[in-house]
């Protein structure tokens, strides 16, 4: 499903590369947390898969495509195939919780009749079943955190990516947003998801792939966040 | 394409940057006008032009008693060399029409002409103005070939172009002209800018949203059809507000004003104003069109 083959990324503006010879595979269906300390280049990584940066060297695939090969108008395509969740929500504060979500199919051209259909079935996936009409700043930082999973999710993506969802949220909340995206990957929904929480990744004991200054340090398929835990 | 979900994202976008969406129309709409202005005066030049040249003739003096032409030897013309004039003039291809003056006819005209001075025509006698040919030709400019061609035959004392005297004038118009396509020039690359700087801020206070449609994988399309139909829709109410000026311009200065006032010359009709309404909203749609897509590929990256 995602496969990144010998790939380096240096940022024009940097001596050191953010990724430095990363080769790492990943099956259709998979779990895998992405940790390392900040600055490893775990969010780097993650740009890659939607192509908003582009590797220095090595290739990367992503649902049989070389996204080196894929020319700029089908960008769009192979990121209707992933949906992203960010530590920051990135809601629209000016729409509803409905909005919010039928935001992300009114752009890419879906039709009235059928948004109105996916959107509650997808809220009451991630339990905000009764809060569509909530503006987001009448919600919770968990709750905004499920609205943007929705949004995430609402077009049945083949890929979800999440970068540190969990980081702006204290414990107990992160635990029901985690129980979410393990409910999401059973699915068959792949997910990747980089994060700096210890207790997350040790409680889920799913893939881990440590990054280290942009080196793949370790890769572990029932790992823990560090090494002595 | 969903149509409701572009316009209103068009009316957020135009509403939340109202100053600067009346700023662009205004520029628009001043160099549309200018621009317009400058249509509108080419064509009162040919105008005038039509006007004007269907009515100048080529005037060829015949030789009369005591005349200093080099082709009269100082004597009138001869009955022959007139009917010879007249004759190849008429067999001229240049030539549309050509009348004879005689003596008597160009004092008659000289006193129709004069008739508000009695002192000057009380002064002059048929036998001091010439007889003459009337050459009218098929296309005024070609007065030089026509001249060059008779200049030197016997019984021609001088030709003379009636369309030379106006010369001058429509020297000075065309000059006019070139000054209206210069500051119309700065006006539009003015409001090009000013387009360009809106629409500007427009994609940076909707980052936010741009950001999430390209995360969910909208198209470029869908991203910036918005704004730049922003931007051409002030082109296109610009070019509405230009072409209400032009016609304020016909209606106040050239049909109120220069008509009454000006009564030996014709000027552009309604026919013309409207013959430039097109030109204004594809200039106006065309210049916001452009500023914008050349923005947006700046500002607005997948
Ligand atoms: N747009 C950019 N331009 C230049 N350098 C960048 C850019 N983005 C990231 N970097 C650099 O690349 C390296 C890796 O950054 P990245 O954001 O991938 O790290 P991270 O593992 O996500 O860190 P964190 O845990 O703090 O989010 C860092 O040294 C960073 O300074
Ligand atoms: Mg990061």
């Amino acid at each position: 499903m995602i496969r990144l083959e010998h790939v380096s990324k240096t940022y024009p503006a940097s001596a050191r590369p953010a990724l430095d010879d990363v080769t790492v595979d990943i099956e259709k269906g998979e779990f895998v947390f992405l940790v390392g300390s900040s600055g490893s280049g775990k969010s780097t990584f993650l740009r890659l898969l939607l192509k908003e940066e582009t590797p220095t060297a090595g290739s990367v695939h992503v649902a049989g495509k070389d996204l080196a090969r894929l020319s700029h108008w089908k960008v769009p395509a192979l990121r209707r195939s992933i949906g992203c969740v960010f530590q920051d929500f990135r809601l629209l504060p000016n729409k509803n919780v409905f909005q919010n979500v039928a935001f992300a199919l009114e752009v890419i051209g879906k039709p009235h009749h059928q948004i109105s259909k996916v959107v509650p079935e997808v809220l009451d996936l991630v339990g905000l079943e009764g809060k569509s009409q909530r503006m987001p700043d009448e919600l919770s930082g968990g709750e905004q955190q499920r609205v943007a999973v929705a949004r995430a999710f609402v077009n049945r993506p083949m890929i979800l990516i999440a970068d540190e969802p969990t980081g702006n949220l204290d414990p107990s909340t992160s635990v029901g947003i985690m129980k979410l995206l393990d409910r999401i990957n059973r699915t068959g929904t792949t997910v990747v998801m980089a994060t700096h929480d210890a207790a997350i990744v040790d409680s889920m004991r799913r893939r881990v792939v440590e990054l280290s200054m942009g080196k793949v340090v370790r890769d572990q398929t029932r790992g823990v966040y560090g090494y002595g835990a | 394409m969903r149509a409701s979900f572009v316009l209103s994202e068009i009316g957020i976008g135009l509403r939340r940057n109202l100053t600067m969406t009346i700023a662009g129309v205004v520029t628009v709409a001043i160099s549309l006008a200018i621009f317009g202005a400058g249509l509108l005066a080419q064509r009162q030049v040919s105008a005038m032009k039509d006007f004007w040249y269907d009515k100048v003739e080529v005037s060829m003096y015949l030789c009369g008693d005591g005349s200093k032409g080099a082709n009269c030897n100082g004597s009138a013309v001869t009955d022959e060399q007139r009917s010879q004039l007249l004759q190849e003039v008429s067999a001229n291809p240049l030539v549309a029409k050509v009348y004879y003056e005689s003596q008597q006819q160009a004092f008659e005209n000289f006193k129709k002409q004069f008739k508000g001075s009695p002192d000057l025509v009380q002064n002059v006698t048929p036998d001091a103005l010439p007889e003459s040919l009337r050459v009218k030709l098929k296309d005024p400019t070609k007065y030089e070939d026509l001249a060059s061609a008779f200049r030197d035959s016997p019984g021609v004392e001088e030709i003379q172009d009636q369309k030379a005297l106006l010369d001058p004038f429509f020297r000075v118009l065309r000059r006019l002209q070139l000054v209206a396509w210069v500051v119309a020039a700065i006006q539009i690359l003015a409001a090009v800018l000013l387009i360009g700087n809106t629409i500007r801020v427009a994609a940076f206070s909707r980052r936010r949203e741009t950001g999430i449609m390209r995360l969910v994988g909208a198209s470029n399309l869908y991203i910036q059809l918005p704004f730049l139909l922003e931007g051409v829709l002030v082109g296109i109410v610009g070019a509405a507000f230009a072409a209400a000026g032009l016609a304020a311009l016909k209606a106040v200065l050239v049909d109120r004003l220069l008509k009454p006032m000006l009564k030996f010359t014709a000027f552009v009709g309604w026919r013309d104003v409207i013959a430039i309404v097109p030109w204004l909203f594809i200039v106006g749609v065309a210049l916001t069109g452009i500023s914008s897509f050349f923005t947006l590929r700046r500002h607005l990256r997948v």
